[in-house]
């Protein structure tokens, strides 16, 4: 019997523990945090592995729900369908954004994932199909491939789940691929990479557009657990986010954004009622984050951890 | 009634000044964000949010002390002003040896912070300031109607930049600026205390925005997200103009107002998105923008 590293026994303790969490904690709740945590870790694909921070990240998030809840209540498509035609409108716009966003590098490439991002808030707010103000509303879950009732709490919450650790896997596979390896030694110093004759914008392009079909995903999913699209999705707010929940994480790690995407939930959800201070106290998180620890929630416990011998 | 390509003569000068107006507030803030950028390095997210805090504090001292407009225009940029150098000196100062990308996520924490508060305090709906009675009324030019407070604004605004213009251009300040933008430590070793002349800098970056928060306050309602609708659309001014050159910043964000203002004549429904579009075309043909050395 081959010896269990300890990172697959995290992993598989960490399954475990989801498969049985519904039972304890209110499913919405963990179906948020892992949308936002699939959201969180497409972001933390571009940032982590290429070093390229998207300031737009929600416009792929808030299109690709919009175009699922959109195909699931008009043109009555099966959730696996509406799903597949959200990741691909937000591929496609990942293409055509990342095309000329990736002419401009560092704060300037920020800016301008930033900038197009507000062009398709506003695009949604104009466009009759997305209903302004109120949104997709009264999405239909439907039957998963025909069979399975996502109405059905449990099912929609084990679905969601499977979608997860799918692309969660998937990502893993992209950054220790070969291709992954290229994205790290761009990232790291990309003259180099250039002289060692990689087409380094072909590279961007393709991570880039990865990470938008990813954040589509995450997107789409949310669509059909709340059962709404709506311009927050779109928002910059949403963008800034995501932001947060990788840098409080730990960017760059394989457990930083869905563990920062967690905690970001859960502070929403306890502080709901008390208005603006959401905001401000996000707000005080990125503050402290920069100035105190940048490596992120993961990034300081893996070497605490380590020095006590417990993993790796 | 005269009219140019079918539409009214009144409507399509008015829609110019509006984009006038607006393209002083990109002007204002984009000039403001240029220096900043050239001497710290940080593209300073929390512009937009300063700009608002300058409405705000104008609104403030008007409601709680009886301060008058002009008053506040000179308190209130002080006031914002040793709010910015207290977070220079506090907080940046510590992310100059980091990547670029450390300003902007600090900086955006900020804008939350100091939005959020307004917020909680004052709620979305926005408050009034009336136009200072001096500058009430307007002048029949016989083509168009121009509110005399509207002409003030576009008038003061190019006074403003075109004299931070001549100030880092032409006097011996500006030129330790330039210097120090090129190369800090050369500057330094000269004996000229670079670390007071980047708070400074940032102070007077902050000031712009201030001003720019005043002058706006009459005319459009004092709000808390006034400061961050704004400061995406000059990102994007700042990305066409590229932030090399402040002369370059100023024409691009008066530019970039009347593209947006014709554009509300000719074909209103993409009023709000034309700037961006703009921005698309210059990244395809002149990635480095308009006024950007390199890419």
């Amino acid at each position: 019997m081959t010896r269990l590293t300890p990172q697959t026994t995290l992993v598989v303790v960490l399954i475990a523990l989801a498969l049985i969490a519904p039972f304890g904690i209110y499913p919405i709740f963990l179906m948020k945090g892992l949308c936002f945590g699939l959201f969180a870790a497409a972001f933390n694909l571009l940032l982590g592995y290429v070093g390229l921070l998207s300031f737009g990240h929600a416009m792929f998030f808030g299109f690709s729900a919009y175009v699922t809840a959109h195909a699931a209540k008009e043109w009555g498509l099966t959730p696996e369908l509406a799903i597949l035609a959200g990741v691909a409108t937000a591929a496609v716009l990942g293409a055509i954004t990342g095309w000329l966003a990736i002419r401009r590098s560092g704060i300037y490439f920020a800016m301008v994932t930033l900038a197009f991002s507000q062009m398709m808030y506003f695009v949604a707010v104009q466009a009759p199909f997305t209903h302004g103000e109120d949104g997709i509303q009264g999405v239909p879950r439907g039957h998963l491939l025909g069979l399975i009732d996502l109405n059905d709490t449990m099912a929609m919450y084990y679905f969601v789940l499977a979608v997860f650790v799918a692309a969660l896997l998937l990502i893993q596979r992209i950054v220790t691929s070969p291709f992954g390896q290229v994205l790290k030694a761009i990232r790291d110093n990309e003259p180099r990479a250039i002289s060692l004759g990689y087409q380094v914008d072909r590279y961007k392009l393709l991570a880039f557009v990865l990470s938008a079909a990813l954040a589509g995903l995450a997107g789409s999913l949310k669509a059909l657990v709340f059962q709404l699209a709506s311009l927050t999705d779109i928002h910059w707010h949403a963008s800034g986010e995501v932001v947060l929940m990788t840098l409080l994480g730990g960017v760059g790690t394989v457990f930083g954004p869905t563990t920062g995407a967690f905690l970001v939930v859960a502070i929403q959800n306890y502080l709901s009622e008390v208005g603006s201070w959401v905001t401000i106290i996000q707000g005080g998180i990125f503050v402290i984050c920069v100035l105190l620890f940048r490596s992120g929630m993961i990034g300081v416990l893996t070497p605490w951890l380590k020095r006590r011998g417990i993993t790796g | 009634m005269m009219t140019i390509l079918g539409i009214p003569v009144q409507a399509l000068f008015g829609q110019l000044l509006l984009g006038l107006i607006n393209g002083a507030f990109y002007a204002m803030l984009s000039l403001g964000l240029a220096l900043i950028f050239g001497l710290l390095n940080i593209v300073n997210f929390s512009h937009g949010a300063l700009y608002m805090m300058g409405a705000f504090v104008a609104w403030l001292l008007l409601n709680l002390c009886g301060m008058g407009y002009w008053t506040a225009l000179i308190v209130t940029p002080i006031v914002v002003a040793i709010f910015g150098m207290v977070i220079e000196r506090t907080m940046l100062r510590r992310l100059y040896k980091l990547d670029h990308l450390y300003g902007l996520l600090l900086t955006f924490g900020l804008a939350l912070i100091i939005e959020g508060v307004f917020r909680q305090l004052y709620g979305i709906s926005g408050m009034p300031y009336a136009v200072p009675k001096e500058l009430a009324g307007g002048w029949n030019l016989g083509f168009m109607f121009l509110p005399i407070y509207r002409g003030w604004v576009v008038g003061a605004s190019l006074v403003l930049c075109l004299g931070s213009w001549l100030l880092i251009e032409k006097t011996k300040l500006g030129a330790y600026l330039r210097a120090a933008t090129e190369n800090p430590a050369l500057v330094q070793a000269f004996g000229i205390n670079v670390p007071v002349m980047v708070t400074l800098t940032y102070g007077f970056g902050v000031a712009l925005a201030a001003i720019a928060g005043v002058l706006a306050a009459p005319i459009y309602s004092v709000n808390p997200q006034m400061g961050s609708n704004l400061i995406i659309v000059v990102f994007a001014v700042v990305v066409i103009g590229g932030m090399g050159s402040i002369l370059g910043a100023v024409i691009t964000g008066f530019m970039l107002g009347l593209v947006e203002g014709l554009t509300k004549v000719f074909y209103p429904e993409a009023a709000s998105t034309v700037i961006f579009v703009v921005m698309a075309i210059v990244l395809m043909i002149k990635p480095a923008g308009l006024f950007g050395k390199r890419s």
